[in-house]
């Protein structure tokens, strides 16, 4: 008979850990004292704020020093029959929609021209990826070189080709199609260095067997390239969604979402709403708005995205 | 990708060396150039004088003037100082934070340790600048309006640097951990001898993101500073080339570049970290 019969491999290491147990508890608290600075500054920076916007959100501050006042979803109802959040709300999604597709496919094509052996490929991808060390603020005082009315680039080359000047941003149906224009400019060198590193982990023995059969370039891309960069391309479709979301400095430079509102994006309109309107219970309620979109892009990767990636 | 590669079996290098350019090339180029235009664009018009920056006359006479003039202008060498001090500050901290935090999740037996990671992920979407209002509340409790520390703050303790740090962490094999051990060392030692120089490519990499995040960020250090003592370069930027200050044209560019030179000249010396740096960084 099998002496060790019923002993559980691992069993002397639980022997070892029961025997320790002093040493097991000491660690606990040695672990937790580690994690305590961490966790006082989320608490006092994401955790707390994040509760007391919500709380906000359901109250009215009092006149005059009277207490603040619970109303339930109040703050909501009017928020959702305010127009301009509508327009805000609406500006944001077209933001993504314009900004989104177009740095992704953009990121990818010059991904697939710096991959390739193109002459002068240094130089190319410096170029690509420049504008993403660039701070926004930055980035918007350049663009507005191309922008402005009477002096700007555009406009003078338009004048040159014997065509009227555009208001690229003083005119309501263009100025959110220049905000889009400058911040693909700005992001897409940046999504391309992920689908460059994807596009080198393709093995090549692929490409190999497609041109052994003939395959023509067009649809071994679309066979076999873009449905292994699909990965990749959610990773940075998640990213760029947050960023739609978060990055509105270019508005304090380009438009100041402006004209009438035409531009403006939520974030800044929290702003507006804190910091010019003095509206903090607004500002709190379309804070939570915010919130709630960035709680459906984390789920979107934390369901979709990290299917794959183990965090054990 | 490009047709180069694929033919490279059947056509010896030389051969292509004469070739017509591919139309794939030329669009890749035209693409680099119309993408690096405004950057030059901006070079440009900081080095010559305002006059010519409506006529755009290729080979307008060389100034610095600008530079000069955007220097005198608005107190640069203050925003310089303050956004060293910021990015020193905060990215030191960060690195003391997070690696005591990712050390305590990649090997401490912390009850809920999931449940707790779960938590701290949660900072990756919620960031300091979507929270502004009750930030800045909380900020203006501590006393920390206007000043550096309450700029930097909000980010010190960063979810994405327990993150890098923890996955790192956890490829160190324990047997290190056990050899150090048994020659005295406690944790603290262990941490510092063993697993932080193991993790120096982390670091580096962690580093380089956050110091490129914390040089450009805008709208949180907008909001929490309201004087020249703690502006960063961003805010100092923004405040100066607002398009009603009526600033001349040459001078926000040459202001533009003054703000944004220290961090491009080093990307183009250290191009190769800092896109690795990104990459690593991004692909978790």
């Amino acid at each position: 008979m099998d002496p060790f019969a019923g002993v559980r491999p691992g069993a002397f290491n639980e022997r070892y850990v029961i025997m320790s147990f002093t040493d097991h508890r000491k660690m606990q608290l040695y672990g937790a004292l580690l994690l305590l600075p961490a966790a006082l500054l989320l608490a006092t920076f994401a955790y707390l704020p994040t509760i007391a916007t919500v709380v906000n959100s359901l109250f009215l501050p009092g006149f005059r020093g009277a207490p603040t006042q619970f109303v339930g979803l109040e703050n909501y109802q009017v928020l959702f029959s305010d127009p301009t959040f509508w327009k805000v709300a609406r500006n944001n999604l077209l933001y993504a929609l314009g900004t989104i597709p177009t740095s992704l496919a953009l990121a990818l094509a010059m991904a697939l021209f710096v991959n390739g052996k193109l002459r002068g490929r240094g130089f190319v991808r410096m170029a690509y990826f420049t504008p993403t060390i660039l701070p926004m603020i930055a980035a918007a005082n350049i663009w507005m070189f191309f922008y402005a009315p009477q002096i700007g680039l555009f406009n003078k080359l338009l004048g040159i080709l014997g065509f009227s000047g555009v208001n690229w941003l003083g005119d309501p149906s263009v100025a959110l199609g220049s905000v889009i224009v400058m911040s693909i400019w700005k992001e897409a060198g940046f999504f391309m260095i992920f689908y460059l590193a994807a596009l080198q982990g393709i093995p090549p023995e692929l490409k190999e067997a497609s041109d052994l059969e003939g395959t023509s370039r067009w649809s071994f891309f679309w066979r076999v390239t873009f449905p292994l960069l699909m990965p990749t391309t959610l990773f940075v479709l998640i990213n760029a969604l947050i960023n739609a979301v978060r990055v509105v400095d270019h508005l304090f430079i380009l438009t100041k979402g402006g004209p009438n509102n035409a531009t403006n994006l939520l974030l800044y309109y929290v702003y507006e709403n804190a910091f010019s309107f003095f509206d903090r219970t607004m500002a709190a309620t379309i804070t939570v708005v915010i919130l709630l979109v960035l709680a459906v892009v984390a789920t979107l990767k934390f369901t979709v995205l990290d299917r794959r990636t183990h965090y054990q | 990708m490009s047709s180069t590669l694929s033919h490279s079996k059947t056509h010896p290098p030389r051969a292509r060396f004469f070739s017509v350019p591919s139309l794939e090339t030329i669009a890749a180029w035209l693409l680099a150039l119309i993408w690096i235009f405004p950057l030059l664009y901006a070079f440009w018009a900081a080095f010559h004088p305002s006059e010519f920056m409506v006529s755009f006359t290729l080979f307008a006479p060389l100034t610095l003037e600008n530079f000069a003039d955007a220097w005198g202008q608005a107190p640069f060498a203050r925003y310089y100082l303050n956004t060293f001090m910021l990015v020193t500050t905060v990215v030191l901290a960060q690195f003391i934070v997070c690696t005591l935090a990712a050390f305590a999740f990649a090997r401490f037996p912390i009850p809920g340790k999931n449940v707790l990671f779960m938590l701290v992920l949660i900072q990756l979407f919620v960031f300091p600048e979507v929270l502004i209002v009750e930030n800045y509340r909380i900020a203006s409790e501590l006393g920390l309006i206007n000043t550096i520390t309450g700029i930097g703050l909000p980010y010190v303790a960063s979810a994405f640097g327990i993150f890098l740090l923890r996955q790192t962490f956890k490829t160190i094999p324990r047997e290190l951990e056990d050899a150090a051990r048994i020659e005295g060392c406690n944790w603290l030692e262990i941490l510092w001898k063993v697993y932080v120089p193991l993790a120096k490519p982390t670091y580096l990499a962690y580093g380089l993101v956050s110091i490129s995040h914390h040089w450009n960020n805008f709208l949180w250090p907008l909001v929490v500073t309201n004087s020249v003592e703690s502006r960063p370069l961003t805010v100092g930027l923004g405040v100066f080339s607002a398009p009603e200050t009526g600033v001349n044209w040459a001078t926000v560019s040459a202001a533009t570049l003054l703000s944004i030179a220290p961090l491009l000249i080093a990307f183009l010396l250290f191009q190769r970290q800092f896109v690795q740096s990104f990459l690593r960084a991004g692909i978790r």
